[in-house]
């Protein structure tokens, strides 16, 4: 494999749920290193490609290839790839009959067979990068919004992902923790990891994507850096969402 | 608190006793006249307990009625998870394969067959008609009876315990990688198995009340045991009520023990 070879590729990806057309024909290359924002209106597919690139939704037709293994293929060994392409939910999702810590741990240990102890240090440290330290013995009941969702964030960071695939992370958040989430996100958009973002925070979009990617239909209508998109949009239809919103 | 709930249901229990001791007493016929009513109770005690060891009835009874009870939850549980696990596996696949297909549909026709039957009825054929040698052993029959009967019911409460968890959870973990059988034992049982200890509870009890008609197919289990006195003795009143308690008792255990689980599962609350 290329250095300069796309990190994952999709390729002609379509997706129906019955008769409803969700996503119709998606292309998109996205490099090592890169935070791509996918902003959109609601039910344009946005959500669907992302849970298409882990393979949670089975896309109807195309192929998605992650260091050039395609993930599509019934032979892949989808759990493997998985571990390299963590997803942070809406909803959080993290797992209530467990401590934050275990949380954390789990996956490593019983994935990767990382003995117990280093997990549990690994954990503690990125626990305290994203300012969760204290609360490692507590249950994701007793957090708030914006602290379980820098947990979610914490646990796909320790499985040491090559991307993390954000599914609109700061939706579900009251809005005074959103800015609490949107901190720890661009630290790590700094720190080099690949990230996906499904995201109505045009802000974050503007000051940390290296590519902002506008969904209309199922398909990429508008793909460029942030200033191309946000001061300088050419599809109609994207000029008349950034009016709605901004 | 809690000794004093208990405190109750002991004198309840006296009471009833008393009352209907009352009404036995005074309904009773006039031989035992002259002696009072604590003579003649202890009297009937003797006669349907100590005389002839007759409390070996009640004894072996109960022991039985442990030994089915028993080992037929631990099939209940055992099939019952089997069962429930794989349907709600078929059910969350987008396609079956015609494998799954005939699997789901088998398991659909056992669940309707189970739970549209007396549990009276099949214990009556698994004796008669499906094990008819000679030397079938009876307390081995009855456990697969009523063993594969609660299966049916606790498969059901089961597949309500998956289903209730957040689908949320099993994206959760298949997202991280796990594998949808390491999801449901490490993310999914744990949840459901907490939110449907009280529907549990209650078919352990169900269950437990039920090998009650065990004689029918000639086990000497507690009620059969309290049966057999009051034909020796006929005395219906005490043996009977005896036996009753000793359900009680074991029932009164059983929920005691729901909810010291209930108790020590519930470390994700707030505190």
């Amino acid at each position: 494999m290329n250095a300069n070879d796309a990190m994952i590729k999709v390729v002609d990806l379509h997706k129906s749920f019955g008769d409803n057309n969700v996503l119709n024909g998606v292309n998109i290359e996205i490099h090592k290193g890169e935070v791509l924002v996918i902003i959109g209106p609601s039910g344009c597919g946005k959500s669907t490609f992302l849970r298409c690139l882990n393979m949670l939704e089975t896309p109807t037709s195309g192929n998605i290839y992650l260091d050039g293994t395609d993930v599509t293929k019934p032979s892949t060994n989808i759990n493997r790839q998985r571990q390299k392409m963590m997803m942070v939910f809406q909803h959080f999702n993290l797992f209530p009959h467990m401590t934050i810590l275990d949380n954390l741990t789990i996956a490593p240990i019983k994935l990767k067979n990382v003995p117990k102890v280093e997990a549990q240090k690994k954990a503690m440290d990125i626990l305290t990068r994203v300012g969760l330290g204290d609360r490692a013995s507590s249950y994701p009941s007793q957090l708030s919004g914006g602290q379980k969702q820098r947990v979610a964030i914490a646990r796909a960071l320790a499985m040491d992902p090559e991307v993390i695939l954000f599914d609109e992370p700061t939706s579900a958040l009251d809005p005074e923790m959103v800015g609490e989430v949107l901190e720890v996100m661009k630290e790590l958009a700094k720190s080099g990891i690949t990230m996906l973002c499904v995201t109505h925070e045009m802000g974050f979009a503007r000051e940390v994507a290296s590519k902002v990617i506008f969904f209309d239909n199922g398909v990429i209508a508008e793909n460029g850096t942030p200033q191309e998109v946000f001061n300088n949009p050419k599809n109609p239809r994207l000029k008349d969402f950034l009016s709605k919103i901004l | 608190m809690k000794k004093k709930k208990y405190m109750v249901y002991f004198a309840a229990i006296a009471v009833l006793l008393l009352v209907f001791g009352t009404i036995v007493y005074a309904t009773g016929d006039d031989t035992a006249a002259g002696s009072g009513f604590w003579e003649e109770f202890k009297a009937k005690l003797v006669l349907n307990f100590v005389k002839e060891d007759r409390w070996k009835y009640i004894t072996d009874g109960l022991v039985n009625t442990l030994i089915i009870s028993f080992f037929a939850l631990i099939i209940g549980l055992f099939l019952g998870f089997i069962i429930a696990i794989l349907r709600s596996t078929f059910d969350m696949m987008p396609k079956k394969n015609i494998f799954c297909k005939v699997i789901d549909w088998i398991l659909k026709a056992y669940l309707t067959v189970i739970r549209g039957t007396p549990s009276l009825i099949q214990l009556l054929i698994m004796y008669y008609v499906i094990f008819t040698m000679p030397n079938a052993n009876k307390i081995f029959v009855a456990i697969l009876s009523f063993g594969l009967n609660s299966s049916a019911y606790i498969a059901e409460i089961v597949r309500s315990g998956i289903t209730s968890v957040d689908i949320g959870q099993f994206e959760a973990g298949r997202s991280l990688g796990f594998t949808h059988a390491q999801t449901m034992i490490y993310f999914i049982l744990p949840q459901a198995f907490k939110n449907i200890l009280p529907a549990l509870g209650n078919e352990f009890i169900v269950l437990v009340k039920e090998t009650s008609i065990a004689g029918y197919i000639g086990i000497n289990e507690l009620t059969r045991g309290g049966d057999f006195i009051r034909s020796r003795t006929y005395e219906a009143f005490i043996p009977l009520i005896a036996v009753a308690i000793v359900y009680l008792i074991i029932v009164m255990i059983l929920t005691k023990l729901v909810e010291i689980m209930e108790r020590r599962l519930k470390t994700d609350e707030r505190k």
